[in-house]
């Protein structure tokens, strides 16, 4: 009962928020172009289905690749910077600063560069993306116990054998559960660019719909936005849960 | 014949000479092949340290360490070393970590894939005499600390070392736990006839365990006294040879920590 009752939640809540909406838009008589009504944003899903499918796998591609050249940089970076003290050093404040710049800001030295389109949104993707990886890869690294690391050093294991047999293994967790955060981040990033410089996407649907007082559309764009966002977020927990099930330390059956 | 380990009037300052904190001074210890040596002493008087030095990881800033008829300036491969924490990987099964060492120790890493099946067979039979057999295939984190600990002895003694160096591994057990895994300990020790240093500040541990017991003064660490241990084995604790022993350290590290 309670079981059930934890696992319908999720769209309880969903379900009560858009009734209160739906309800408040009618009682308060907002005008739709202000705040659309649930109805409406579906109707226009509905309407409007063809072009949200077309700019969100648009979107969906952008966001992927992005985040696939994060994941391989970000694993890359969390390596080195975990690694190597002189790294560390030399690179972290370099990289806190870098992540701090707003990346909207960046968007348009990109677009001077590469011209409106794909190319910036998936180096702004990825530029939002890559960071939670690195610093986790760094973190998992970083944090072997003293005494493992005297263990196999005494046992005579090069620096690229304690990282392959301990560092890697033990930063696992630390990397998964970062790609769920990095994924959307992804989509952010490709959206933030999408609504500064394309012609496609998501992100453009958006800004096109808002000029035209579209705010059905507009609002049907952030939904979309959420699903695909979540679904991101699920699959990359599977992939957690099923790579990494001994972080997830349940009760001993033993102890 | 020269002793197996000698630690000859050796100084440790952590973080440059200076300024740093001195962990050892002057300390002298000699240990033979195959004996079993424990070091008791009060606690932060440095016997970590000692370990450290003896295995290689750390080097002393005076003095010498000669291991086996080598002067010590490298990590050592011929020891195995067990900690208060069991430190398992709790990614690999206890078989696969207690086969850890097989995968980076030569000449068996070399080998370890081609003869997996044979290493294998050796860990198993290490499990089975700790009491672990039937575990093999379990993660640590679904052992309880005293099993944990046992897969630990295991580990630091599958590559077979001539050096066994155990810092406190007993240390955070429980007593039934503890004196059962002294027993293990020892069926070991009789059976392969390795080096032990056994650091701990469990006077009783030592006694029942050790050939010989040195007691450590305070920081900086320094061997004031040896004791020489002639009971016959296994030792009973309640023996009253065995208790007026461990009276009699006992009142040595009153007044080395009085001193």
């Amino acid at each position: 009962m309670n079981a059930r009752l934890e696992k319908t939640m999720p769209w309880l809540f969903v379900l009560g928020s858009v009734l209160v909406w739906e309800l408040a838009c009618i009682a308060f008589r907002i005008p739709s172009f202000v705040l659309p009504r649930p109805s409406l944003v579906a109707m226009a899903l509905y309407e409007r289905f063809g072009p949200i499918i077309d700019n969100s796998w648009m979107t969906l591609v952008r966001t992927l690749f992005g985040f696939a050249i994060a994941v391989v940089l970000g694993a890359l970076l969390g390596i080195a910077i975990g690694s190597s003290r002189l790294i560390y050093r030399g690179l972290y404040p370099v990289l806190i600063g870098f992540n701090s710049i707003p990346k909207v800001a960046v968007v348009p030295v990109f677009v001077i560069w590469f011209g409106i389109g794909t190319i910036p949104a998936v180096l702004t993707a990825f530029l939002v993306s890559f960071f939670p990886i690195a610093v986790n890869v760094a973190t998992g690294l970083a944090t072997i116990e003293p005494e493992l690391l005297d263990v196999m050093r005494s046992l005579g294991a090069t620096k690229r054998k304690i990282l392959i047999k301990v560092g890697l293994p033990r930063a696992m967790p630390y990397f998964f559960a970062s790609l769920k955060v990095a994924i959307t981040l992804a989509f952010v990033g490709t959206i933030i660019s999408e609504t500064v410089a394309a012609n496609k996407g998501i992100g453009y649907l958006m800004m096109a719909a808002t000029s035209n007082f579209d705010t059905p559309l507009v609002f049907a764009g952030l939904i979309v936005i959420a699903a695909m966002g979540i679904a991101m977020y699920a699959i990359f927990a599977i992939v957690e849960q099923r790579m990494t099930f001994w972080a997830k330390r349940g009760d001993g059956i033993m102890a | 014949m020269p002793p197996f380990v000698d630690v000859s009037d050796v100084t440790l300052t952590y973080g440059g000479t200076a300024s740093g904190t001195l962990a050892l001074e002057h300390t002298t210890l000699q240990i033979q092949k195959g004996e079993f040596a424990a070091v008791v002493g009060p606690s932060g008087c440095g016997k970590s340290t000692l370990l450290k030095l003896v295995s290689g990881l750390q080097l002393p800033s005076h003095g010498g360490v000669i291991v086996n008829g080598h002067e010590v300036s490298r990590p050592l491969s011929i020891v195995g070393m067990a900690f208060q924490n069991p430190i398992m990987l709790p990614w690999r099964t206890t078989l696969d970590n207690v086969l850890l060492p097989l995968e980076i120790v030569e000449p068996h890493a070399s080998r370890f894939r081609t003869r997996r099946a044979e290493y294998e067979a050796q860990a198993r039979e290490l499990l089975k005499i700790v009491g672990l057999d039937g575990f093999a295939d379990h993660y640590p984190w679904q052992l309880s600390g005293g099993m944990q600990q046992r897969a630990s002895l295991c580990r630091s003694l599958i590559h077979e070392p001539e050096l066994l160096l155990l810092d406190e591994p007993f240390g955070a057990l429980d007593a039934f736990t503890r004196e059962e895994l002294w027993v293990v300990l020892q069926q070991l020790w009789e059976r392969h006839k390795f080096t032990v240093i056994l650091v701990t500040h469990d006077l009783t541990e030592s006694v029942f365990l050790a050939d010989t017991v040195h007691v450590s003064s305070k920081r900086p660490g320094r061997i004031v006294a040896s004791q020489k241990v002639d009971l016959s084995r296994p030792r009973d604790i309640y023996a009253a040879e065995f208790v007026s022993l461990v009276r009699a350290l006992k009142s040595e590290i009153v007044e080395v920590r009085a001193a």
